[in-house]
């Protein structure tokens, strides 16, 4: 049984061992420096990088965390705290099944929103189409790493004179933070890879871009864009791009691993 | 009937008044009774120990004296808890000031997740006992050194509270209680999860600290009742059977049921 479910765990490890291989043979001679600091050529001419698109996944990840973490944090804090009140039920039922909606679905309703209203693509719309899919996560993992600390030390913040607020913020958030901080790194690394969101929010941008207000380009978009064109040289940065994206993604993982800490087995 | 024993230790008490007085206290769990009319009247600067069986209430008993029990939704009480005049239970009664005048240490060590000079720092600081970081400092040492652990951290005071020992987290736990001034000390058995040296390291303490703090003192350990108090409660059922002074319950306690939990035969 054991020989069993350690072949189930081994065949767990392929598909990302094999991705990596195979991205790593794909696209790693089309990285080059021009690829981190140049924008696309048009069509036709070879050459060229995304600089932009690169600048563009950093900016809409960057813009959805200053807009999601609070709500998420905030939300997650209440919901802890507050365990069985009404309000806490609804907002835990209602953030699982955000959690499953489809990000196509997510892009679809802020392009209604947001793109419709404002009259334009923009890194804002695209920026709250991934906020809205942080703000679940975020808010659930908060609510389980504030749940984990012990019932004792918030008694002992209580037992000092200390208000609920005061014995929240001052101590059992802190006891919580390496735990949240993990789970907003995985969520960052989450939504720094989704495309669907973005197709009809962000829209894309051959050009450098950073206003709020205008279209902007990402790395998923670029994969996709280049991916489903003709040319052949295209193909081969859609290749790059994944190397890079994946990379990326990895590298806050590994970021996640080391942050987890639990402040009670510290030496 | 428990009411009426409280006489015999009447004259015992004379020198100096009483901190905390209970007077017909009940308390519910729900439709479960906890406590049933409790009625005893704990002197000042002196320990007094509750013992019982588990499940006796003494606990319940312990955590309403700081309205801790508040925490716990679905409870409710009858009766009265009165400290130096005042009631705990009154109206007007600011839950936050009585807890910063009733300090409490707690079964499980809980030290906060900061360093062994925030964990005694943060409760002046926070309630705003302290002008200067000079008059801090002091506050800090004097507190650790009450608490007879001094010595064993002045030279480390920025290293994480996590790094010290069962026995010594304990004894930074009663210096964090003492450094906000308290008038009465609650313990609740806080030396059951500890090894024979730090348990008499915490008893010795007990002693010192009975001088200048009202101590109450929850334990399983008849060896300790006797050793550290001056008044013991025998509580049974959420009754209290019988109160006196420590030598006269151990040597000779008016109540069989008393004799046969002290001797061993139940409980």
């Amino acid at each position: 049984m054991l020989g069993l479910t350690g072949v189930s765990a081994f065949l767990v490890v392929i598909p990302l061992v094999l991705i990596f291989a195979y991205l790593i043979s794909a696209g790693a001679g089309a990285l080059n420096l021009d690829f981190f600091i140049r924008t696309p050529v048009p069509v036709g001419e070879t050459g060229g990088g995304m600089a932009n698109a690169l600048l563009g996944t950093f900016l809409l990840v960057f813009t959805a965390a200053a807009l999601g973490l609070p709500i998420a944090i905030g939300a997650g804090v209440y919901l802890a705290e507050a365990g069985r009140t009404k309000l806490a039920i609804f907002v835990r039922f209602i953030a699982d099944v955000m959690n499953g909606i489809p990000s196509i679905v997510t892009g679809i309703f802020v392009w209604a929103w947001v793109v419709v209203s404002m009259g334009r693509f923009s890194l804002l719309a695209g920026s709250v189409a991934l906020a809205v899919m942080l703000i679940p996560m975020v808010t659930r993992t908060t609510e389980e790493m504030v749940r984990l600390v012990p019932k004792e030390l918030k008694e002992g913040g209580m037992a000092l004179g200390f208000t609920r607020w005061r014995t929240t913020l001052g101590i059992v958030l802190p006891a919580a933070k390496s735990g949240i901080l993990t789970g907003v790194l995985v969520a960052l690394a989450r939504i720094a890879g989704e495309t669907a969101p973005l197709l009809f929010t962000a829209f894309g941008n051959p050009f450098f871009e950073w206003r709020l207000n205008e279209p902007i380009s990402a790395l998923p978009l670029l994969i996709y864009q280049y991916a489903i064109s003709p040319y052949d040289d295209w193909h081969r940065q859609a290749w790059a791009a994944s190397l890079v994206l994946i990379g990326l993604v990895l590298l806050v993982s590994i970021a996640a691993r080391f942050v987890i800490k639990n402040p009670y087995r510290e030496s | 009937m428990a009411t009426s024993v409280l006489e015999g230790t009447a004259e015992v008490t004379a020198p100096s008044a009483l901190a905390v007085r209970i007077d017909r206290f009940s308390f519910w769990y729900g439709q479960v009774q906890a406590l049933h009319e409790i009625t005893l009247e704990v002197p000042a600067r002196h320990a007094t120990a509750l013992i019982g069986p588990s499940g006796c209430g003494k606990s319940t008993f312990l955590r309403s004296i700081n309205r801790m029990n508040d925490l716990i939704p679905g409870t409710r009480h009858s009766g009265d808890i009165t400290l130096g005049g005042e009631s705990v239970y009154g109206e007007e009664r600011d839950v936050v000031a009585l807890r910063k005048r009733v300090g409490m240490v707690f079964q499980k060590s809980n030290p906060f997740p900061k360093s062994i000079y925030d964990n005694v720092a943060y409760g002046p600081r926070v309630n705003g006992l302290v002008q200067s970081r000079t008059e801090l400092d002091g506050l800090v040492e004097e507190s650790l050194r009450k608490a007879a652990i001094w010595d064993e951290v002045k030279d480390r005071l920025d290293k994480s509270a996590l790094s010290l020992s069962g026995g010594q987290q304990q004894r930074l736990c009663i210096a964090r209680a003492l450094a906000v001034s308290p008038e009465v000390l609650l313990m609740d058995e806080p030396a059951s999860a500890l090894d024979p040296i730090a348990t008499q390291k915490i008893e010795e303490l007990i002693h010192e600290l009975k001088d200048q703090y009202t101590i109450v003192i929850v334990t399983h350990n008849m060896q300790q009742a006797a050793r550290v108090s001056d008044f013991t409660a025998f509580f049974y059922l959420g009754k209290l059977i019988e109160v006196g002074k420590t030598e006269e319950i151990f040597t000779n306690p008016r109540l069989e049921q008393t004799e046969a939990y002290i001797t061993g035969r139940f409980g």
